[in-house]
């Protein structure tokens, strides 16, 4: 395939310089002698350019809402005087608009040969990129002569033609700030449009932009008239995809041109699955531009999505195939040949020796949908048992097992644009604001609309308090207790009559929902009785329950802390629970929505890769289920559910597990108690990873397989909203093959008759084959851009938002939900509670943004604890301390913050040098083995540095990372 | 010349200030002013203790008070002496007045004495034009200036 050939072109978007609106009402005018129909409310610049009329424009972008400050996109109104700016006039029936005239080419010349002339000359040559929108403009408006000098008093003088930077300083320049890593900022070439400092206000909502001063005098800058870098800016990009000019730059444009060609593709970060247009120059990216169809972003990204490519070209990738008989030996580099077949043998030659169950496998939440699949298949065509999990496992399988037991579905049941239609969101155990970033700008945007935020988190995050945004409640729970927390929740709802009865009567079963109010109306699950175990005063959760029941649509939205606990699937339940007997369900606005980690979390779920699951969340016992893969695949398949990643390294310290083919995941940092995970790994004999880097499980490896990255293949990857988003291939595999290619070599190498020739081909055997995907194809992904499962007959262009006349299962199930306290408890030893999380600009293990220029921000983990336990402790703001649990322990550097309660302290793990999973303990959710990461039971003292497990992992890390040279050809 | 005050002190004496405005309607406008009441100045120090106050950013109150040339960066001189340049005054020779207080005082626009007694600045129109060219020191407008009234306020000032 020839991808220049498939993208030959630039993706240009047409911006219609206002949003749009959503109006009923239809109203008819005339641009240009042409007539025009239009919702009511739509600006004159908006309705011209849908009938293919451009006006001129500085300061409008359809992102933003209107401002009238540029007076370029003046227009003349028949039987109206004067010039209106057609951004800021509304249509009106029969209005007749005039947008070229003789008197309008004057004005707009006019105002044009003023910005001018405070705007830098001579530049072109050196820095002018072809993305200013001003030099188009300038051009269209006929600008030819400048009778004012060029001598603004914001940029350097030229002299002799000089351009910037060579002349004498002017009275108001401001030097150029190149502080953030990916764009640059150069108030010389602003035009004070505001178009920056509204994106970072109404789509990001961040508000760290301001126009300094007054009058000639004004500029834009950031925070209080500071670097980038320090100020408020959580550097999303959406002032440089606003600006008109080359003020605010990517550095990549500057340095390497504009790109040349673009296709659609989608964020390989979190699961809000944001789409872009991958913009490419020569095989290299330069930007990802956030795509205004994506249903998911609608045009926005944070700066994980739009900057942080840089690991795919990262010089820590691993391109070659290598083996290994020992993991104290260095690594040979191999052919794929080679690498694969002694894979294949080895895998043969376990199973003979130890047995069928010997082996498995590990999908990726990070590969695509198709080459998931194709993992789960390999091991259940291929190896002929079910030995195969994902690191969902560590990460929502409760949400999949409460959410289906209580509605029937394994998924969240609204889209993103939902939001838009919420009266009261309650954010439990997440933080958007950092992991899932485009959707917090998307709630922050309804709440400045006023609608209400309740949040449960032991910490007081950006959620809870930001500029513009306030939780009207926040509960700040002790970290274990968010069963009994929501139970009260549920006791305030039912003992005050704040149900709605006639919403469960109609969709619940009603004998279960009063079995499970007379639970939860218990006096022991009573708010009083509840504040005195999680911390929370019992007045926030009856103001709180009262909120969420009567305030119009209520939303929640939850994340790890929720699922990573003894009893995640108990507080899965207790969502469900709560949004059922509040009639919060099967409509816009209101939901469960677990926001999901990873950017194909969902769809590896869907694609079955639980042990005991076929894809579509069909248990493996199944008789039906397992005749349709028999036929097709030509095998038997194990009736049994196979091993989960804790039981296959079990077994492989018992010695029962020998060979594991790994794809795309770290399990060794990501999870728990990591020294358990090393020894499983150890005891095993052939251990394949396939990844971009040499990870830390990899350190336990015999052969590695080079991986492929987004760009580099086709396939489709399923967001947290259900929807099937379609990524392309932009670069050829920088390591020869893309990931469902390498998979399907290891299948044909043990014997399988495989033969698909593009992700197209796997996509159909899954719709063949599962119902919730029988209408989804690549054709239809590539003509409607997305949709979202159950995708078939019934829903032809899939199911924004699910369970709306009645539950998938039938009838609501309420379940009981009873409290019951972690074994991992504080006590004089470990008097603290560790729990864990995330920050913007790192992701996960951090594998790819360490591997970035997003290290500016985060170079490290630091261990956030309460200025009362600082203080007991001796420890001081960036002190090294020893941190350490019954499992073991870890240091880094503290920092001292009111954001956790006494008694809590956290961090995050986004690096290998801090380990920690070396802290966190092998307790479980009782259903699904979600390890329990946001509760463990800690000490911490002030400490001088690494400790020994530390400096022994780092030593044997770098050894066992040797690729040994390549022996000289003779 | 007022002390700049520590930052530990502005923020407690700012975060007093903010309990106490912050029902207001509007609140940033009549918080700054306080302020400056306060301080003499409006202290940097103070804005990022006003943003968390009111819930906004940081940057928004910087485009707020820099907005505004009457809440100044550092502490004035002990008088403050404003000249207005506007046009009625200027027709009513102005600029040679202001030209004249310059030299007098030694310092230009915006500048305040060496010796903390005056800072200088321009005003753009004192609502006084029937008695142009006019001035204000310390809250008090004086009009029909001439040689004799400059060299009255340069000795005030001084004194």
């Amino acid at each position: 395939m020839n991808i220049k050939a498939d993208f030959p072109t630039l993706i240009q978007e047409i911006d219609y310089g206002t949003p749009e609106s959503k109006a009923t009402k239809q109203v008819t005018l005339t641009v240009d002698g042409q007539s025009i129909t239009v919702p009511e409310g739509t600006s004159i610049m908006r309705a011209a350019m849908e009938g293919g009329v451009e006006i001129p424009k500085l300061c409008a972008t359809d992102m933003l809402d209107s401002f009238g400050s540029c007076r370029i996109c003046l227009v003349e109104i028949e039987g109206r005087g004067g010039t209106p700016a057609s951004c800021t006039t509304p249509v009106g029936e029969g209005m007749v608009v005039r947008t070229q005239s003789d008197r309008l080419d004057a004005i707009r010349r006019g105002v044009m040969e003023l910005y001018v002339s405070d705007h830098p000359t001579g530049w072109h040559e050196k820095a002018g990129t072809g993305a200013s929108e001003f030099d188009a403009v300038a051009k269209s408006v006929g600008l030819t002569e400048n009778r004012y000098g060029t001598e603004g008093r914001n940029h350097v003088k030229e002299e002799g033609g000089v351009a910037p930077g060579h002349g004498s300083l002017a009275v108001d320049y401001i030097a150029r700030d190149e502080s953030n890593p990916y764009f640059t900022y150069d108030p010389a070439q602003c035009i004070v449009c505001s178009r920056c400092v509204r994106a970072c206000e109404e789509v990001q909502g961040t508000f760290a932009l301001t126009i300094e001063g007054r009058g000639f005098e004004s500029r834009m800058v950031a925070g209080m008239h500071e670097n980038f870098i320090a100020s408020e800016c959580v550097s999303c990009g959406a002032c440089v995809q606003a600006c008109p000019t080359d003020a605010l730059r990517e550095k990549t444009v500057l340095e390497k041109g504009m790109p040349e060609r673009s296709a659609v593709t989608t964020c390989a970060y979190c699961g809000v699955g944001c789409s872009f247009k991958a913009e490419v120059k020569d095989d290299e990216v330069i930007r990802m531009m956030p795509y205004k169809d994506g249903k998911a972003n609608h045009g926005h990204s944070c700066v994980k999505g739009r900057f942080a490519y840089g690991y795919a070209t990262h010089k820590d990738r691993i391109l070659s195939p290598m083996i290994r008989e020992k993991i104290s030996d260095p690594w040979r580099e191999v052919t794929w040949e080679e690498a694969i077949a002694h894979t294949a043998k080895e895998f043969r030659r376990i199973q003979y020796q130890y047995g069928r169950t010997a082996i498995g496998g590990i999908t990726s939440s990070r590969c695509t949908n198709e080459e998931t699949y194709l993992v789960q298949k390999l091991v259940r065509q291929g190896f002929r048992n079910n030995n195969v999990d994902t690191c969902a496992r560590v990460c929502h399988s409760p949400t999949g097992y409460g959410l289906g037991q209580t509605y029937g579905t394994s998924a969240g049941t609204q889209d993103f644009d939902s939001v838009e239609y919420t009266d009261v969101a309650v954010i439990i155990g997440a933080n958007p604001a950092s992991a899932h970033p485009v959707f917090a700008s998307r709630l922050k945007k309804r709440l400045r609309q006023g609608a209400k935020l309740i949040v449960l988190d032991p910490r007081r995050t950006e959620m809870v308090k930001s500029a513009h945004i306030e939780a009207d409640y926040h509960l700040p729970l002790k970290p274990g207790t968010n069963v009994a927390v929501l139970t009260a929740l549920a006791h305030v709802i039912v003992t005050e009559g704040l149900y709605n009865e006639a919403f469960v009567r109609e969709r619940c079963d009603w004998a279960e929902f009063q079995d499970w109010a007379s639970f939860v109306a218990l006096p022991e699950n009573s708010p009083e009785t509840v504040g005195k175990l999680s911390g929370v005063d019992p007045e926030l959760i009856r103001g709180a329950a009262r909120m969420y029941a009567k305030g119009g649509n209520g939303a929640i939205y939850y994340g790890l802390g929720v699922t990573e606990h003894s009893q995640g699937s108990t507080t899965v339940m207790a969502i469900a629970n709560l949004a059922m007997a509040t009639g919060n369900i099967g409509r816009p606005g209101v939901g469960v929505n677990p926001l999901r980690g990873q950017n194909n979390v969902q769809g590896s779920c869907d694609m079955g890769s639980f042990p005991h699951e076929l894809p579509g969340y069909r248990h493996i016992s199944g008789e039906a289920v397992r005749d349709i893969y028999e036929s097709l695949w030509g095998v038997k398949l194990d009736d049994e559910p196979g091993l989960r990643i804790p039981n296959m390294l079990d077994a492989a310290v018992d010695g029962s597990f020998k060979g594991i083919y790994i794809q795309g995941e770290d399990i060794l940092q990501s999870d728990p108690d990591t020294k358990h995970v090393a020894g499983g790994l150890a005891a095993m004999e052939c251990v394949v990873v396939h990844d971009l880097f040499l990870n830390e499980t990899a350190n336990y490896a015999h052969v590695f397989l080079p991986g492929s990255t987004f760009l580099e293949k086709d396939g489709t990857f399923t967001n947290a909203e259900r929807r099937i988003n379609m990524v392309r291939k932009v670069i050829e595999p920088k390591a020869r093959y893309a990931d469902w290619e390498a998979t399907q070599e290891l299948a044909r190498a043990i014997g399988l008759d495989w033969n698909y020739t593009h992700p197209s081909e796997i996509m159909d055997e899954i719709a063949k084959t599962t119902p919730s995907f029988a209408g989804v194809s690549f054709e239809l992904l590539d003509r409607v851009g997305s949709v979202q499962w159950p995708c078939n007959e019934k829903a032809p262009l899939g199911t924004p938002i699910m369970h709306v006349d009645g539950f998938v299962r039938g009838k609501g199930k309420f379940i009981r939900t009873e409290y019951v306290a972690t074994d991992e408890r504080t006590g004089p030893r470990y008097p603290l509670l560790l729990t864990t999380g995330r920050i913007l600009s790192q992701y996960n293990v951090g594998a790819q943004t360490r591997r970035t220029e997003n290290v500016a921000w985060h170079a490290e983990d630091r261990l956030e604890i309460h200025p009362h336990d600082a203080e007991v402790r001796g420890v001081r703001e960036g002190d090294w301390v020893r941190l350490a649990s019954r499992s073991g322990e870890t240091t880094l550097r503290a920092l001292i913050t009111d954001r956790v309660s006494p008694g809590v302290v956290y961090t995050t793990f986004h690096h290998p040098d801090t380990q920690a999973n070396v802290i966190t303990t092998d307790f479980s959710d009782w259903a699904t083995n979600c390890p329990e990461y946001k509760v463990t039971a800690v000490q911490v003292a002030p400490s001088n540095g690494p400790t020994d497990w530390q400096k022994d992992y780092n030593e044997q890390a770098r050894q066992s990372r040797r690729i040994a040279p390549l022996e000289a050809a003779e | 010349m007022t002390m700049q005050a520590a930052s530990t002190e502005i923020a407690s004496r700012t975060a007093a200030i903010i309990d106490e405005m912050k029902g207001l309607e509007g609140p940033l406008l009549p918080i700054l002013h306080s302020i400056q009441d306060e301080f003499g100045y409006v202290p940097k120090d103070a804005l990022p203790v006003i943003a968390d106050g009111l819930n906004l950013s940081r940057a928004e109150v910087h485009g707020v008070v820099s907005f505004y040339h009457d809440f100044r960066a550092k502490p004035a001189g002990r008088h403050v002496l404003k000249l207005c340049q506007a046009e009625a005054c200027q027709s009513m020779g102005s600029d040679a007045v202001a030209a004249k207080v310059k030299q007098l005082l030694g310092i230009d626009f915006h500048e305040t004495t060496r010796d903390g007694s005056v800072t200088l600045e321009p005003v753009y129109c004192l609502g006084l034009c029937a008695c142009s060219p006019s001035a204000m020191l310390d809250g008090e407008v004086i009009g029909r200036l001439d040689d004799e009234k400059i060299g009255e306020i340069v000795a005030e000032v001084r004194s």
